[in-house]
C-alpha cells in the first residue's frame, strides 16, 4: 500500500494535520508517522497548534484536541465546551480531534490521561483542559498585543476577536495565530468563575451528531485500509479452556479464504476477503476445544459459592460503626433478607473490533476504546515491541460501558493475527455471539441484610454482607491488598467525595466476602454501585415497611447528616408528589445513593396489571453533579442510565452452563426497546464546589426505585434479578 | 452473481447467494452507514428500505432479490441529511453512540410515509430498534417532531 492512500485515508478518518508520509524514515514501511505537534508544526501554514489543546487556522476555524473517548456520553462536547470557555473563541468555529496515544507518549503526556471510565470523563480533567484554553488565549491575547505594540492587559478576546480596548482596534484569532503559537506558554493561567460561564453549562447541541445521521461517521467496524483483509474468530467458549485442534484444510477452499490461524492458546481466526466470507469459513471450520476443569462450572455452583460467602468468617471490612452484633441482639425488631444480582454483558451495539497492521518494525491499531494508552500498551505487547514502535488510532465508539476500557483483548488478538501476515491490514471484527460468550460481565453479587429496630421503629444496626466477585481482583489483582477490593464498597464508603453512605445507623457493618469465579469480571456501566444501591435500598424500603413508617420519612431520620444526599432524594418525592394520591392503579417507589462523584435520587411510578403485567409509567430522577457542562447533555445521560439499569433489572442475565455463558444474542439476552421506556423527569440540580460524574450514577438507582414501586403495587419483594424470572400476579 | 437497485443505482456485485444484503451492502459496495448489530433480525442496526418497507438486510440474502426492488439506505435517504426524519433528529440532538442510528431513522422514515401521524402506540408497534444507550424518548419525540412537519406542539 502507498503512503499516499494511507494518508487519504487517514483524512477521512479525521487524522489529518499532523501526518506526513516517509517510508525512508520508517525503513519500508509505509504507514504514515506522526510528527510531534510542536513548534514546527505549529509554523507550517496550514496548522496553528497554540498549544496541545487547541489550534487556531488562519480562517479561524479552531480545533480543540480531545484526550478522551466519545463513546455516546457527550465527552467530547462536553470538554470542548470547557476548552472554548475559557479560550472565548466562537463556537460556531469549533471542531473537535483525537490526539493518537503515541503522540501522548512522545509528547511526556501532554494530555494526561486517556482513560474514559468511572464517569471521569470530564471531573477528572475539567481543570487542566480549562486551563489549556486559558492559556492558549492569553497567548493570542499578547501576540495581538505584540503587533499592535500595547500592553496586553488592555486587549480582550471574545467570540475569536481580540479587541484593543482603548483605541477599538481588532483582529481575529487566526491572524495572530502563528505569531501566538512562537510565544512561551503562561504558566498557571487563572480560570473563570463558572457563574461567569457562556459556553459551558450552557444546553448546547452534541458537536458530533450530522455525520451520525447520514450514514458518513466511520466506527471501527466501518474503517477500510487499503489490501485490508478480514478475519472473524471464535475463542473457547468455556473461559481458561484452550485450542486442542481444527482442520484448516477443511475450509482453505472456501470463497474468500486466505488464511486460518490460532490466535494465542485459546482462539481460531479466518482471515478473508470479507468478513461474511471469513465467518462463514469459521462456521464450518472443525475445531476441538480442550474445554479444562470449568466445564464443570454453572450458575447453580457459582450461586452455592456466594451463599456459602454470606456467613463466613473471612470477610474485609468496608465499613464499620458502634458494635452491630450487640445492637442487634438487643433489637425490639429483626429484619433480615437475602438478595442478589446476576452477571450482565455490556452489549455494546457495535461488537468488538480492531484493524492492526505489524511489520518487524512498527504495529499501529485502529479501534474504538475508552483508554487510548491502555490500547496501546496492548498493542505493545502483544507486536512483541516497544510503545514507542506502536501507535492507536482511536475512532468513535459504537457504544462502551465499560467494555472497552480495562481490558483489550480484541486488541491483543488482531495484533497476533496481524503478527501472522506482516504488512498486511487485517480487521477483526467479533460477532455478536463472539461477544456475548467473550464478555467482561457485570460481577455477580449476593447479599445479606439484618436490620434492627427498636421500639419506636427507628433503625439502631444494620449488617449488610456482600458476597461474589471482585471486579479489581479479576483485571487489576496487583491493587488487591490483604483481600481488600475498595471498589465493591462503591456508595457504602464511610465518607469520601466519590462514593460516601448517605445514612448515619449507630451500629453498622459493611463487610465483603471475596467470592471469585471462573467468569471473568469487568467494570459495567454503574460498576458495584448497581447491586449495592439495590440492595441498600430495597432493604430500606423492607425496613420502612416492618417499621410501620414511611419510606421517604424513614430515610429522612438517618440522612440529617448528608444534606447532599437528603436534597436529590427530597427533590424527586416533592417533583414525583410522594404523599399525595398516585393516579388510580399507579405505585410509587423510592431510592437514593452517592456514586461517581455524584449524588442522586429516583421516584419510579409503576403499575402491575392482575395478570402480573408491569408497566413503568415515569421515573423522576434528581442529580447533582457539583458542575453541569451541558445539562441537555446530562438529561440524555439521565434517560439513557433508566434504558441501561431497567434493561437490566427486566431482562439482564448471563447465565452458565458447562462453564459457558448460555445467551448468545439479544434473543436470549432482551433488552428494552421504546414501548418498555417510562417518562423520565430530570431534575438536575448542580450545588456548586465540586464536580460529579453523570454517565453512570442514576442507572444504580433505576431497578430500587422500580422494585419498591412493585412492593407498593403486589405486596412481592423482588430479591434476584431479572424480572422476566418472577410471577408479579397479586399473591 | 447478484445484480441490485441501490440508492437508484443499479449494481453487480460477485458474491455467494446466500451472502446477507447487509453485508453486501457494507463490504461490496461500500455502504458502511447500515450496521451489524445482530446478524438475526433482532437489533434492528441493519434496517434499510426494500420498495419502501423497512427491512432487516442481515438476515436477508442477495438471492431473495431482484434489480426491480428499489433498495434505499441511510446514504441514499437524503442527498444531503435534509430528510425530515433527519432534521427532526437534529433538532432534538437524538444519538448518543449514534451506532444505531442509521436502523432508527429507517425504521422512523418507512414508518411516517405509511402513517404520516403515527400514535404512541403506533411507535411502540413499528419502533423495535435496539438503543444500549438509551435514547428512546428522543427517538419518540424525533418521530412525533417529523410528524408534525418539524413543528413541536
Amino acid at each position: 500500500m502507498t503512503i499516499a492512500e494511507h494518508v487519504s485515508h487517514r483524512t477521512q478518518v479525521s487524522r489529518r494535520d499532523f501526518i506526513v508520509g516517509s517510508a525512508a524514515a520508517l525503513g519500508g514501511f509505509s504507514l504514515g508517522f506522526h510528527v510531534p505537534f510542536g513548534r514546527e508544526a505549529a509554523a507550517q501554514d496550514a496548522v496553528r497548534e497554540i498549544n496541545a489543546w487547541v489550534v487556531v487556522n488562519p480562517d479561524d476555524t479552531v480545533v480543540i484536541r480531545i484526550a478522551r473517548s466519545e463513546m455516546g456520553q457527550g465527552t467530547l462536547t462536553g470538554l470542548a465546551q470547557l476548552v472554548a470557555e475559557e479560550l472565548e473563541c466562537d463556537w460556531s468555529k469549533v471542531t473537535t480531534e483525537y490526539p493518537t496515544p503515541g503522540q501522548n507518549l512522545a509528547r511526556n503526556r501532554v494530555w494526561g490521561s486517556f482513560a474514559t471510565g468511572g464517569s471521569r470523563g470530564i471531573r477528572d480533567s475539567h481543570e487542566y483542559v480549562r486551563k489549556g484554553g486559558a492559556a492558549a488565549r492569553q497567548m493570542l491575547i499578547q501576540a495581538a498585543a505584540n503587533a499592535w505594540n500595547v500592553p496586553a492587559s488592555e486587549c480582550r478576546a471574545e467570540n475569536s476577536v481580540i479587541t484593543h480596548i482603548p483605541t477599538g482596534r481588532t483582529t481575529t484569532f487566526g491572524k495572530v495565530a502563528a505569531a501566538a503559537a512562537r510565544l512561551e506558554p503562561p504558566q498557571d493561567p487563572p480560570l473563570k468563575d463558572p457563574k461567569d460561564w457562556k459556553i459551558a453549562g450552557k444546553p448546547l447541541k452534541r458537536l458530533d451528531t450530522a455525520a451520525k445521521l447520514t450514514g458518513k461517521q466511520v466506527y471501527g467496524i466501518d474503517l477500510k485500509l487499503p489490501g485490508m483483509l478480514n478475519a472473524a474468530i471464535k475463542a473457547c467458549p468455556v473461559f481458561g479452556g484452550k485450542v486442542r485442534r481444527f482442520d484448516a484444510a477443511a475450509v482453505q477452499n472456501m470463497p474468500g479464504v486466505k488464511r486460518v490461524v490460532q490466535v494465542g492458546d485459546n482462539a481460531v481466526a479466518v482471515v478473508a476477503d470479507t468478513w461474511w466470507r471469513a465467518k462463514t469459513a469459521l462456521d464450518a471450520l472443525p475445531i476441538e476445544w480442550d474445554e479444562g476443569p470449568n466445564a464443570n462450572v454453572s450458575s447453580a455452583t457459582i450461586a452455592e459459592m456466594l451463599r456459602a460467602g454470606l456467613d463466613a468468617d473471612d470477610a474485609v471490612v468496608g465499613n464499620q460503626r458502634g458494635d452491630v452484633r450487640a445492637a442487634l441482639a438487643a433489637a425490639a425488631k429483626r429484619v433480615e433478607a437475602v438478595y442478589s444480582y446476576p452477571f450482565q454483558n455490556h452489549a455494546t451495539m457495535e461488537p468488538m473490533n480492531a484493524t492492526a497492521v505489524w511489520t518487524p518494525d512498527r504495529c499501529e491499531v485502529w479501534t474504538p476504546t475508552q483508554n487510548g494508552e491502555a490500547a496501546l500498551a496492548a498493542t505493545a505487547e502483544a507486536a512483541g515491541l516497544p510503545p514507542s514502535k506502536c501507535d492507536v488510532h482511536k475512532l468513535h465508539l459504537g457504544g462502551g460501558f465499560g467494555r472497552r476500557g480495562a481490558v483489550h483483548d480484541w486488541v491483543h488478538q488482531v495484533v497476533a493475527i496481524a503478527k501472522q501476515m506482516p504488512g498486511t491490514p487485517v480487521k477483526l471484527i467479533w460477532s455478536r455471539e463472539e461477544d456475548m460468550l467473550h464478555g467482561r460481565y457485570h460481577p455477580v453479587t449476593q447479599c445479606k441484610l439484618v436490620g434492627g429496630l427498636d421500639a419506636h421503629g427507628n433503625l439502631t444496626a444494620l449488617h449488610m454482607r456482600i458476597s461474589g466477585q471482585s471486579i479489581v481482583a479479576g483485571i487489576f489483582p496487583q491493587n488487591i491488598q490483604n483481600g481488600r477490593d475498595p471498589v465493591v464498597f462503591q456508595g457504602l464508603n464511610p465518607g469520601g467525595a466519590e462514593a460516601a453512605f448517605g445514612y448515619t445507623i449507630p451500629n453498622l457493618l459493611i463487610d465483603h466476602a471475596m467470592r471469585n469465579t471462573h467468569v471473568p469480571p469487568g467494570f459495567w456501566r454503574g460498576v458495584n454501585l448497581n447491586h449495592n444501591a439495590i440492595y441498600l435500598e430495597c432493604f430500606m424500603d423492607e425496613l420502612a415497611h416492618a417499621a410501620g413508617v414511611d419510606p421517604l420519612e424513614f430515610r429522612r431520620r438517618l440522612m440529617a447528616n448528608h444534606p447532599r444526599h437528603l436534597a436529590v432524594l427530597n427533590a424527586v418525592a416533592e417533583r414525583a408528589g410522594w404523599g399525595k394520591p398516585a393516579p388510580a392503579g399507579v405505585h410509587r417507589g423510592l431510592a437514593q445513593i452517592m456514586g461517581f462523584g455524584s449524588y442522586v435520587a429516583a421516584c419510579a411510578e409503576v403499575s402491575v396489571s392482575d395478570d402480573g403485567v408491569l408497566k413503568i409509567h415515569r421515573i423522576v430522577a434528581a442529580t447533582d453533579p457539583g458542575h453541569a457542562v451541558n445539562p441537555q447533555q446530562i438529561e440524555a445521560q439521565v434517560e439513557g442510565s433508566f434504558v441501561y439499569g431497567l434493561s437490566a433489572a427486566l431482562y439482564g442475565e448471563c447465565t452458565v452452563a458447562n462453564g459457558r455463558i448460555e445467551q448468545e444474542n439479544f434473543d436470549t439476552y432482551q433488552v428494552m426497546r421504546i414501548d418498555e421506556m417510562p417518562a423520565v423527569e430530570t431534575i438536575v440540580m448542580p450545588s456548586g464546589g465540586f464536580w460529579g460524574g453523570v454517565g453512570e450514577p442514576t442507572i444504580a438507582v433505576a431497578a430500587p426505585a422500580v422494585l419498591n414501586a412493585i412492593f407498593a403495587a403486589t405486596g412481592k419483594r423482588i430479591r434476584d434479578l431479572p424480572l422476566k424470572n418472577h410471577d408479579l400476579r397479586k399473591a | 452473481m447478484a445484480r441490485l437497485n441501490v440508492n437508484g443505482s443499479i449494481v453487480d456485485v460477485d458474491v455467494e447467494p446466500d451472502t446477507p444484503l447487509l453485508w453486501v451492502l457494507r463490504e461490496q459496495i461500500g455502504l458502511t452507514g447500515t450496521k451489524y448489530g445482530c446478524g438475526i433480525a433482532q437489533c434492528g442496526a441493519c434496517t434499510v428500505h426494500v420498495d419502501g418497507v423497512a427491512t432487516r438486510s442481515c438476515a436477508l440474502p442477495v438471492s431473495a432479490l431482484t434489480e426491480d426492488q428499489k433498495i434505499v439506505t441511510i446514504e441514499g435517504l437524503s442527498p444531503d441529511g435534509s430528510h425530515p426524519v433527519q432534521r427532526a433528529w437534529a433538532e432534538l440532538d437524538v444519538p448518543q453512540c449514534g451506532y444505531c442510528q442509521a436502523g432508527m431513522i429507517m425504521a422512523a422514515a418507512a414508518l411516517l410515509k405509511d402513517n404520516p401521524r403515527p400514535t404512541d402506540a403506533d411507535i411502540d408497534v413499528e419502533i423495535t430498534n435496539i438503543c444500549r444507550c438509551g435514547t428512546y424518548n428522543r427517538v419518540r419525540a424525533a418521530i412525533k417532531l417529523a410528524a408534525n412537519g418539524g413543528r413541536t406542539g
